[in-house]
């Protein structure tokens, strides 16, 4: 059923109508997604819906999901991310990942792999109950971290735990599109079952000639390097890395290490990375610290301890409000990042994009606003 | 003058607004409020969303019922039926949808679908001038006389003492029957003060801003339910264009009603500017609660009036999903009960009742009653 009408809804005529001033006028105020996804939930004008088609454990702390976006999605290019939300009792809540497929799969999935956090609260969520049939929210692609074109003649990758997503999205892109430049692959992880992988990177080794793949092991000796990046591991990998373009993701103390070394080198100009900021879970203090972004207006100040609303009317703003008691809504903007204590109850939200009342939420360190 | 005051009986004591409580009281039963708060507040999640999206459901349905019946309008039991889901449907997406989810009562989804400043529902006052002239003027400053517009009547109305009498107020039920009737057009003018502009406090160029919304929204909604709806509907469009009035009407006249129970019965508190002047967050509560009544009935009167059956616990917590109310309600009965605060509770007849006799008393010059302070 919900196919037959994924079909019709998604018909060139269909959309037409769909989309018409005329089925608008009908539809006011809610608008015509209101009503189609009664029939598709996939459907949406605003909103790019995907639905999970396929879940994998491919190791014992992460879960692949292929998702097939609604015709929202314009694609992305191989590094970038999405912002995938999924409803966690009740509550939408959003998190950043890298697809890692090519992105020219003919389909048009996307497959995401979450490692686990087992702290957080997303990860361990979706390992539990992700299931093909569920419908959730993906953003557009975002982010600078993809490769340049014209294509560079020597690529080197390097990738630790789940930073491999982005990377692997680059090799299959690459190899997909049969580039004819060097690839050299560096991976770290605790041992061989942590890569998570392993299959498809064995499988690409041993179709394509021009690839390189350098497993590093931190965990075990049986890979084709031990320990933790060094300036060693690097030439071992590829002894003319300073002629390659380097695209790097991965955890803090390695993306620090790579960037030490390229740094020494003088070539950092040569250097791409990607960061994945755990979600910052920052406890309240009395001490107002950070800096306080007002994203639309291109305003920064430095945080003062009052509300949100108090600090971007000392900068000069005029943001709407009304009671400045919390009660009715005038006053809400959407955060983009950071954690906000709300002065009435204390209670502190560390969730990213999320609409809060400016007149009762005060900052804890780093917040931008979309005000 | 005085003779007149003296034939009358003292109909407008407030008999359960007791002894006022002291400043340390009204602090602990804030203080006691808030723990309650906090409480519903942790537990939202799941329930909650599935409550509000299952009511989306059902409305989709009914208006949907509705409409078809009324293209098949000619046919009499067509016409009957299609009237009462599209009434339904207005009803519903009016009180337990649009008015809960614009007071930001689902926000904590965190779906764009159901937050406050994305919705908008079926009826012609706009969604920001609802914002302004209800969440913010009416809940802040609720029954403040001078300051909530809807304790002045909605300016067309007496419903007060404060408010001097005129002869105009003769009129007072006529009034009273025709804002009820053109509920929506009411409250979607309601932001432009128009009294004001008679009295020359307001000039026509400070409505410009209002006008404008009032156009952009009021059009659509007429042209969908006057215009393009009958027009579908080929040689039935006048049982279209009836049947889709006939729907605005009931619901004009039930949202009405029910707000009415709300804030008009004769023992619910009307406060001057000045004593509510530097008010605690805690007197915020203590005044909410005087000066709002609830009205008791079955489950479906509780949904159809968006839960505002429960007046009193949606003044205290306008953005918790209102069908929680009922049980919030008896910790707040409790709590009155232990501080001795007034708890205005009746029947819906009753509450309408008391406002009626209200609408009529107030009508007439004050010497013919005598006043309740
Ligand atoms: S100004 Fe009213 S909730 Fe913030």
């Amino acid at each position: 059923m919900s196919l037959i009408a994924q079909r019709l809804t998604s018909s060139a005529l269909a959309r037409r109508v769909l989309n018409s001033s005329f089925a608008a006028a009908l539809t006011t105020p809610h608008g015509v997604d209101r009503y189609v996804e009664m029939i598709d939930p996939l459907w949406s004008s605003t909103e790019i819906r995907a639905e999970v088609t396929e879940v994998e454990r491919k190791t014992a702390d992460s879960v692949t999901l292929t998702l097939r976006p609604n015709s929202l999605f314009n694609g992305f290019k191989a590094g970038q991310f999405v912002k995938l939300s999924v409803e966690i009792d009740g509550i939408r809540r959003t998190r950043c990942y890298s697809p890692a497929n090519s992105q020219f799969r003919r389909d048009g999935q996307i497959e995401l792999t979450i490692k686990v956090d087992p702290n957080g609260l997303v990860s361990p969520w979706l390992l539990a109950n992700a299931k093909p049939g569920m419908i959730v929210q993906v953003s557009q692609a975002q982010g600078e971290f993809f490769i340049p074109l014209p294509h560079p003649r020597s690529i080197l990758l390097i990738s630790g735990g789940s930073g491999i997503t982005p990377v692997m999205s680059m090799l299959r892109t690459l190899t997909e599109r049969a580039y004819i430049g060097k690839v050299t692959f560096l991976h770290y992880s605790f041992t061989e079952d942590d890569v998570i992988y392993r299959k498809e990177i064995a499988e690409i080794e041993e179709k394509y000639e021009g690839i390189r793949i350098i497993r590093a092991y931190t965990n075990a000796d049986n890979g084709d390097l031990q320990g933790f990046f060094s300036r060693e591991h690097l030439v071992a990998a590829d002894k003319h890395f300073a002629e390659a373009e380097t695209f790097l993701c991965g955890p803090m103390p390695l993306m620090d290490g790579v960037r030490a070394v390229f740094e020494a080198e003088g070539i950092s100009d040569r250097l791409h990375l990607e960061q994945f900021a755990a979600p910052t879970r920052t406890v309240a203090t009395d001490e107002a610290t950070g800096t306080l972004t007002f994203g639309a207006s291109e305003v920064e100040v430095e945080n003062n301890g009052q509300t949100i609303l108090e600090q971007a009317e000392a900068a000069g703003l005029t943001p709407d409000y009304g009671c400045r008691i919390g009660i009715c809504n005038t006053c809400v903007f959407k955060k983009d990042s950071g954690t906000t204590r709300n002065v009435l109850t204390g209670e502190i939200d560390s969730d990213e994009d999320v609409n809060i009342k400016t007149c009762i939420s005060a900052p804890c360190g780093d917040v931008s606003i979309a005000l | 003058m005085s003779t007149a005051t003296a034939t009358k009986p003292a109909v407008a004591a407030a008999p359960t607004s007791g002894k006022k409580l002291t400043p340390e009281q009204i602090e602990a039963f804030g203080k006691e409020l808030d723990d309650l708060r906090a409480r519903i507040v942790a537990d939202l999640g799941e329930k909650d969303a599935d409550y509000i999206r299952d009511i989306v459901a059902k409305q989709k349905k009914l208006e949907l019922t509705g409409r078809a019946l009324l293209w098949a309008g000619w046919f009499p039991p067509a016409f009957v039926g299609g009237v009462a889901a599209l009434s339904l449907s207005k009803i519903i997406d009016n009180m337990e949808i649009g008015h809960n989810i614009m007071h930001g009562q689902y926000d904590f989804m965190n779906d764009p679908a159901y937050t406050s400043k994305n919705f908008d529902w079926d009826n012609t006052i706009h969604a920001d001038s609802w914002l302004y002239t209800h969440n913010y003027i009416h809940h802040t400053f609720t029954n403040i006389y001078g300051k909530d517009h809807d304790a002045e009547g909605y300016g067309v109305m007496r419903m007060s003492e404060e408010q001097p009498w005129h002869p105009i107020w003769l009129l007072n039920p006529v009034f009273c029957g025709l804002l009820q009737t053109f509920f929506q057009w009411g409250t979607a003018i309601q932001e432009f003060e128009t009294e004001k502009v008679f009295k020359g406090e307001r000039t026509l160029a400070d409505l410009k801003p209002a006008f404008a919304r009032f156009k952009e929204k009021a059009l659509k909604q007429a042209l969908k339910d006057y215009v393009l709806f009958p027009a579908l509907s080929g040689p039935g469009a006048p049982f279209t264009f009836a049947g889709n009035a006939l729907a605005n009407l009931t619901r004009n006249l039930w949202a009405s009603s029910v707000i009415w129970c709300g804030h008009f019965p004769e023992d619910v508190e009307i406060f001057t500017v000045a004593e509510t002047e530097d008010e605690s967050h805690a007197e915020w509560y203590y005044r909410q609660i005087r000066g709002s009544a609830n009205f008791t009935g079955s489950k479906t009167v509780d949904m159809l009036s968006g839960n505002l059956s429960h007046q009193i616990e949606h003044h205290l917590f306008p953005d918790i999903p209102a069908y929680r109310y009922k049980e919030i309600s008896v910790e707040v009965k409790a709590l009155c009960e232990k501080y001795g605060v007034p708890y205005h509770q009746d029947t819906m007849v009753n509450q309408l009742l008391s406002v009626y006799k209200k609408v009529y008393k107030l009508s007439l010059p004050d010497s013919f009653w005598t006043k309740s302070k």
